[in-house]
C-alpha cells in the first residue's frame, strides 16, 4: 500500500513584521463626554485615554485591513505571492458570510486559504497561535494575520460603560519559518461561564423578531447592536486572572520576566496595563505598550497597533522578547511570547 | 482570626496604598463612594488586596453591596 504524503514539519517559526494602519479621526474627550454626562478629567483618570483614533464613515473595516496588510507585507520582505494563509480577527465586519479574510487576500493578489475568527479583544493572539501551528506543522509557509475593527459601528454615544473608550484601526503581523525559536507556545483558553460579561446588547434575531408595530421604537432607544460590559468585574478579571496567565506564559517560554524587552497588552484600559505591571512585579527596563492613550480600545487591532508602534519608537527592541497578551468578550484570552521582527 | 478593629486597621492601610486616603478617615460609617471619593475600578483593587490579606473571598455581586466600610468589615468578619 502506497504511504500517505504529510506535510514536512519546519521547526521554528517567528514573527517576520508588523503592520499597522491608523484611521483618520481623532476623537477627543470632550468630543464625546456630553452624552454620558462627563469629563475630560473624569474620562483620563478611570482609563488613561486622551483621545481615540476613529474612521470616517467612508473608510471600512476592509480598507483598514487592506492598508494593514500590505505595511506587514512590505515589513516581512514578502510579497502577496509569498503568503498562503490569511487569518483576520474582527467583530466589526458587518457581515457574517463571507469572510473579511477572503477580500484581503484578493487585495494582495493571493488566492490562499483565508477565514476569519471571532476571539474579539484575545483575536490577534489567537491568530498568532493558529499561524505558528500552522507553519511549523508545514501546512502554510507564511500566514498573514490581522487584527481590524471599526468598533465605531457598533457604540451608543450614551452608553457609560465601554463605548467611550472604543477606537478604530488595524494591526498586521506575517508568521514565517525561522531557523531559531520565534514564538513559544501559546497559552489560551476561555470561560464561557462568563459570556455576558462583555459581548453585543442585541441578537440579530431579536432586532429581527420585534414586533416593531407592537412594540414602536421609543424615543432615544437604540435597536442596533452595540457594545456593552461589566466594567468592574471584566477589570478584576482582566488584571488578576491575566497576570496568572501572562506569568504562565513567561514559563512556557523558559524565561523570566527581567528578560522581556517588552509587554504588550491588550490596549482596555491604561489602569488594567498599570495593575498588570505592578502584580507581574515587571521592572522598569520592560518597555510597555501604551497605545491606548490616544488610540482608544481598538480590541482585535490593539495588540499588533501597540507592537507596531513600540518597534517604531524603540527600534532597538528588536530581537528582544515581548509577551503579548489579549483579553476579552468570552471571557477568550491568549498570552504568548514573541521574538520582536 | 482578626476582629473588627484589625479589620477595620488593615483596610485603612489598603485604602490608603490604592487612593491615598489618611488612614484616619477610613472610618465604619463612611461610603467609599461618596465620602471617600473611591471609583469602581480602585473598589476591585481594594476588594481583591483584602482577599488576599484576610484571606476570605468576596464575589465580584457582593462587591455592590459593600456600600460603607462598615460593609466591608462586616463582610470579611463574617467570611473569615
Amino acid at each position: 500500500m502506497t504511504t500517505l504524503k504529510q506535510s514536512a514539519p519546519q521547526q521554528y517559526s517567528r514573527i517576520l513584521g508588523y503592520g499597522a494602519s491608523r484611521p483618520d479621526l481623532s476623537v477627543t474627550n470632550d468630543d464625546i463626554a456630553g452624552p454620558i454626562n462627563s469629563s475630560d478629567e473624569w474620562i483620563r483618570q478611570r482609563t488613561g485615554i486622551v483621545t481615540r483614533q476613529r474612521a470616517s464613515e467612508n473608510i471600512s473595516v476592509a480598507d483598514m485591513a487592506i492598508e494593514a496588510a500590505q505595511d506587514a507585507l512590505k515589513a516581512s520582505h514578502v510579497t502577496g505571492e509569498d503568503i498562503d494563509t490569511v487569518i483576520i480577527s474582527t467583530i466589526s465586519h458587518p457581515y457574517a458570510t463571507p469572510s473579511l479574510a477572503t477580500i484581503v487576500a484578493d487585495s494582495i493578489g493571493s488566492r490562499c486559504a483565508a477565514y476569519d475568527i471571532s476571539a474579539a479583544c484575545a483575536g490577534f493572539c489567537y491568530g498568532i497561535a493558529q499561524a505558528d501551528a500552522l507553519v511549523r506543522s508545514g501546512v502554510a509557509r507564511n500566514v498573514l494575520v490581522v487584527g481590524v475593527e471599526k468598533l465605531s459601528d457598533f457604540i451608543d454615544n450614551t452608553e457609560r460603560t465601554i463605548s467611550f473608550l472604543l477606537g478604530d484601526g488595524a494591526g498586521a503581523a506575517v508568521v514565517g519559518a525561522s531557523a531559531e525559536p520565534g514564538i513559544a507556545p501559546t497559552v489560551w483558553g476561555s470561560d464561557g461561564s462568563r459570556w455576558d460579561t462583555v459581548g453585543m446588547t442585541h441578537s440579530m434575531l431579536e432586532i429581527r423578531n420585534r414586533d416593531f408595530v407592537e412594540n414602536p421604537v421609543q424615543e432615544g432607544e437604540k435597536i442596533w447592536p452595540t457594545l456593552r460590559q461589566e466594567g468592574p468585574s471584566v477589570f478584576r478579571w482582566a488584571v488578576w486572572e491575566m497576570s496568572k496567565v501572562a506569568q504562565k506564559a513567561l514559563e512556557e517560554a523558559g524565561i523570566t520576566a527581567d528578560e522581556l524587552g517588552a509587554l504588550i497588552p491588550h490596549q482596555a484600559n491604561e489602569r488594567i496595563i498599570d495593575q498588570m505591571v505592578k502584580t507581574l512585579k515587571l521592572p522598569d527596563t520592560v518597555k510597555v505598550g501604551r497605545d491606548i492613550v490616544d488610540a482608544g480600545n481598538t480590541s482585535a487591532a490593539s495588540v499588533p497597533l501597540a507592537a507596531h508602534r513600540l518597534l517604531q519608537e524603540n527600534p532597538d527592541l528588536s530581537g528582544r522578547f515581548a509577551l503579548q497578551i489579549g483579553f476579552g468578550a468570552g471571557l477568550a484570552f491568549a498570552a504568548q511570547v514573541v521574538v520582536l521582527p | 482570626m482578626a476582629n473588627k478593629e484589625e479589620i477595620l486597621e488593615g483596610l485603612a492601610e489598603i485604602v490608603n496604598e490604592e487612593t491615598g486616603v489618611e488612614t484616619a478617615d477610613v472610618q465604619l460609617d463612611k461610603s467609599f463612594t461618596e465620602d471617600l471619593d473611591i471609583d469602581s475600578i480602585s473598589m476591585m483593587t481594594i476588594v481583591v488586596n483584602a482577599e488576599e490579606k484576610f484571606g476570605v473571598t468576596i464575589p465580584d455581586e457582593e462587591v455592590k453591596n459593600l456600600k460603607t466600610v462598615g460593609d466591608a468589615v462586616n463582610f470579611i468578619e463574617n467570611a473569615s
